[in-house]
């Protein structure tokens, strides 16, 4: 007897407390619920936003460096009197380079945080960990890194390159030069695959032969048979679409093999100012990258992020794309608060669309209908320094076209 | 012909790794029943010497053979302090060795990260080490080259296996350590101080670990981890080979390394790795032994 009203007493008090819980969530709601998302937390002089990086693990080299630009981003706000009168607090989480965990604290951010937005991801496989999360709660996303296209959520903003500004930018670039032949060599995850198979349709239109395709698992370090075999296709160029410390290990056998980039131009996609720093100029040196923003992009606006930056995290401390579109994506998030009067998830999407900034990188432009932006797109070339110099660009900021619509040779694609 | 020939030497330099990192397990694993699951960090000791090294004497070359006889102690006293707080107390129980050096293991890659921080670190190669030799040109034009950090990581192995045969088969100390691993009992009923040998066995060993550690900044990143991504595949050759054996180890880890440059070159390095691994259960289905054996008069 005194054990079921035990019982009954527990469920008694549980109900009470999820009602005070409730009722103490309902006074601190802001504007108007929309939905079933969670709603965040606008009730008090701050509102805070969710930094999701991984600050452990192989993917820290990268990550750590965009976290540093955002929060650079979150102070020069704050400095500036903050965002519709409230400063921002930033909440910041390790996704330790693992994917579940990633999506934990996505989960954690948004329900126990209360955040009005989260900044962050890398690899395409944490994106995809966490975009389930921000769907069902309704939650915003800003991801930062150029990646492989073909995927639009509602609920994420896309600050990075999409293809069209990225790698068929690249692709046009050797066409232009008169290189005939490629070889692809990648990482074995969803990135490189699917880039490779919308270079693979842009040769096959464009009278360019793919001679041949390899991947190496993610933290491989053993590239003395793919080299072999890049070597002896003689091909005019390598696409190389590695991620990580296996370029490391690539780079040191390609000029072993007496391969350089007057013999052999390799265009990486993922190798920034940061990583040429730990690979080593001297294994580099006259490469070409392809990406939206260098260091060296000339410009009032970059010079203030690169001075600011050094000034803060250290005067060693080279600035790259995935930096720099972070950093652009806090102040975007900004811009479409303002317009849309309101933090509510759902305004600030409509209102985001032809939102500009006057980025490091040249004036960028949100594309409603995408949620990616316009940027311009940008060859350059490695130096002995470490620094990236612009060797081309695209004149003007290209129109995001994550599903390469406007692309015929694309059509099979998806 | 040339693909081929360049395939095949790409494997001997595979195997030539291999065999660095299997030469100190086949002595702590296949001479001591010790299953020593921190060798993949005493390599990971090594390579981070020789970083450190590179960061006091800028001159790459230099410091890169500093680093050889520094990385051998490093690693050695390392397998000589671990020998002697903690294995020596389980020689009876090899399972047991197997979840103790485990844990001593996470221990030292989490010590690594501290010290080092996360992210990978790389050193610089000399200048002499990064380009390579050009043996001749084909007809169709591709040229035979070899790289010479792959070359200097032969001659490394080449003298660590010379050495070690040496050292086994001619000093005193070798002649112990052979006494030890046919039969234990006899050898300290004799008077040899088997202790002591197990604790030079095991710096010897540890040591070579650390002289693989400084070939491998040769050829890719310095990380916490990257002495797990190879020992899995050191430890294969042990026990392909026979355990124990050194002959087994040599012919084993070059076998594998042309084996897998071979099925790479066909496929791809994720189909490669698999087919190498199925050979090498089927190998074991029809040799459990390895490919030689150890006779001794013990019954263990």
């Amino acid at each position: 007897m005194s054990r079921f009203r035990g019982r009954r007493l527990m469920a008694c008090s549980a109900i009470l407390v999820a009602a005070v819980a409730l009722t103490a969530c309902g006074s601190k709601t802001g504007e108007g619920a929309t939905g079933a998302g969670v709603t965040a937390d606008t009730s008090g002089d701050t509102v805070k936003v969710g930094l999701l990086n991984s600050l452990s693990g192989t993917m820290a080299i990268s990550e750590v460096t965009v976290r540093d630009s955002i929060k650079l981003a979150v102070e020069e706000i704050n400095a500036a009197g903050g965002v519709l009168g409230k400063k921002i607090e930033p909440i910041s989480e390790d996704g330790a380079s693992d994917w579940p965990t990633f999506a934990e604290k996505a989960t954690k951010l948004i329900k126990e945080d209360r955040v009005v937005a989260v900044f962050g991801c890398w690899t395409s496989a944490s994106r995809k960990a966490v975009k389930p999360v921000f769907e069902s709660n309704k939650a915003l996303l800003f991801y930062p890194v150029q990646y492989e296209g073909l995927e639009q959520s509602p609920y994420i903003f896309y600050t990075g390159a999409t293809t069209n500004q990225q790698i068929v930018p690249g692709l046009d670039y050797l066409k232009a030069q008169g290189k005939k032949t490629v070889y692809l060599v990648g990482s074995d995850y969803v990135f490189p695959r699917t880039a490779n198979k919308i270079i693979k349709a842009y040769a096959a239109a464009n009278g360019m032969t793919v001679l041949g395709e390899d991947y190496a698992p993610l933290g491989s370090t053993e590239f003395g048979t793919i080299t072999n075999k890049v070597k002896a296709s003689k091909a005019d160029a390598v696409f190389n679409t590695l991620n990580g410390d296996s370029n490391v290990a690539f780079f040191k056998e390609y000029k072993s093999a007496g391969l350089t980039a007057a013999t052999m131009p390799v265009v990486s996609v993922s190798i920034a100012e940061e990583e040429v720093k730990s690979i080593g100029t001297q294994y580099l040196a006259d490469q070409l990258t392809a990406w939206n923003y260098y260091q060296t992009t000339p410009g009032a606006a970059n010079d203030k992020f690169v001075k600011a930056y050094k000034a803060k995290f250290g005067a060693d401390k080279p600035t790259s794309d995935p930096m720099e579109a972070a950093y652009v994506s806090v102040y975007l998030w900004k811009a479409m608060v303002e317009k849309a009067k309101s933090f509510d998830v759902e305004k600030v999407k409509a209102a985001s669309d032809g939102i500009t900034f006057d980025a490091p990188e040249g004036l960028v432009t949100i594309d409603g209908a995408t949620q990616h932006i316009s940027k311009t797109a940008r060859i350059g070339k490695i130096g002995a320094d470490g620094l990236i110099t612009e060797v081309w660009n695209s004149g003007q900021p290209v129109k995001p076209d994550p599903y390469l619509k406007g692309y015929p040779w694309a059509a099979g694609l998806s | 012909m040339t693909l081929v020939l360049s395939q095949f030497f790409t494997g001997i330099s595979i195997g030539a790794v291999l065999l660095l990192i299997a030469l100190g397990l086949s002595l702590t694993f296949g001479q001591m029943n010790v299953i020593n699951m921190a060798h993949g960090e005493f390599i990971m000791a090594g390579a981070y010497t020789t970083y450190v090294l590179q960061q006091v004497i800028s001159d790459a070359g230099v410091s890169l053979l500093i680093a050889l006889p520094i990385a051998f102690a490093v690693a050695g006293l390392m397998g000589v302090a671990l020998e002697w707080l903690l294995i020596r107390r389980l020689y009876t129980r090899p399972l047991d060795t197997l979840l103790v050096t485990w844990g001593v293991s996470l221990i030292l890659q989490q010590v690594a990260r501290d010290i080092f921080g996360t992210p990978n670190v790389q050193t610089r190669a000399p200048d002499l080490l990064t380009g390579n030799v050009k043996l001749f040109t084909s007809a169709d034009g591709v040229e035979l080259t070899i790289a010479n950090n792959r070359l200097f990581i032969l001659l490394l192995v080449v003298l660590a296996i010379g050495a070690l045969t040496m050292a086994l088969r001619f000093t005193s100390l070798g002649r112990r350590i052979r006494a030890v691993v046919q039969n234990r009992d006899l050898a300290a009923v004799s008077g040899i101080p088997t202790g002591r040998v197990d604790r030079l066995t095991f710096f010897i060993g540890s040591g070579l670990a650390g002289i693989a550690g400084v070939a491998l900044t040769l050829l890719g990143p310095i990380g916490p981890t990257m002495g797990t991504n190879i020992i899995i595949d050191a430890f294969l050759v042990v026990v392909v080979g026979g355990i124990g054996q050194l002959k087994g180890s040599v012919i084993v880890a070059f076998t594998l390394g042309v084996l897998q440059s071979s099925v790479e070159y066909l496929t791809t390095l994720s189909v490669a790795k698999v087919i190498v691994f199925v050979a090498i259960v089927a190998f074991l289905q029809w040799r459990p032994q390895g490919m030689f054996t150890l006779r001794t008069r013990s019954l263990a």
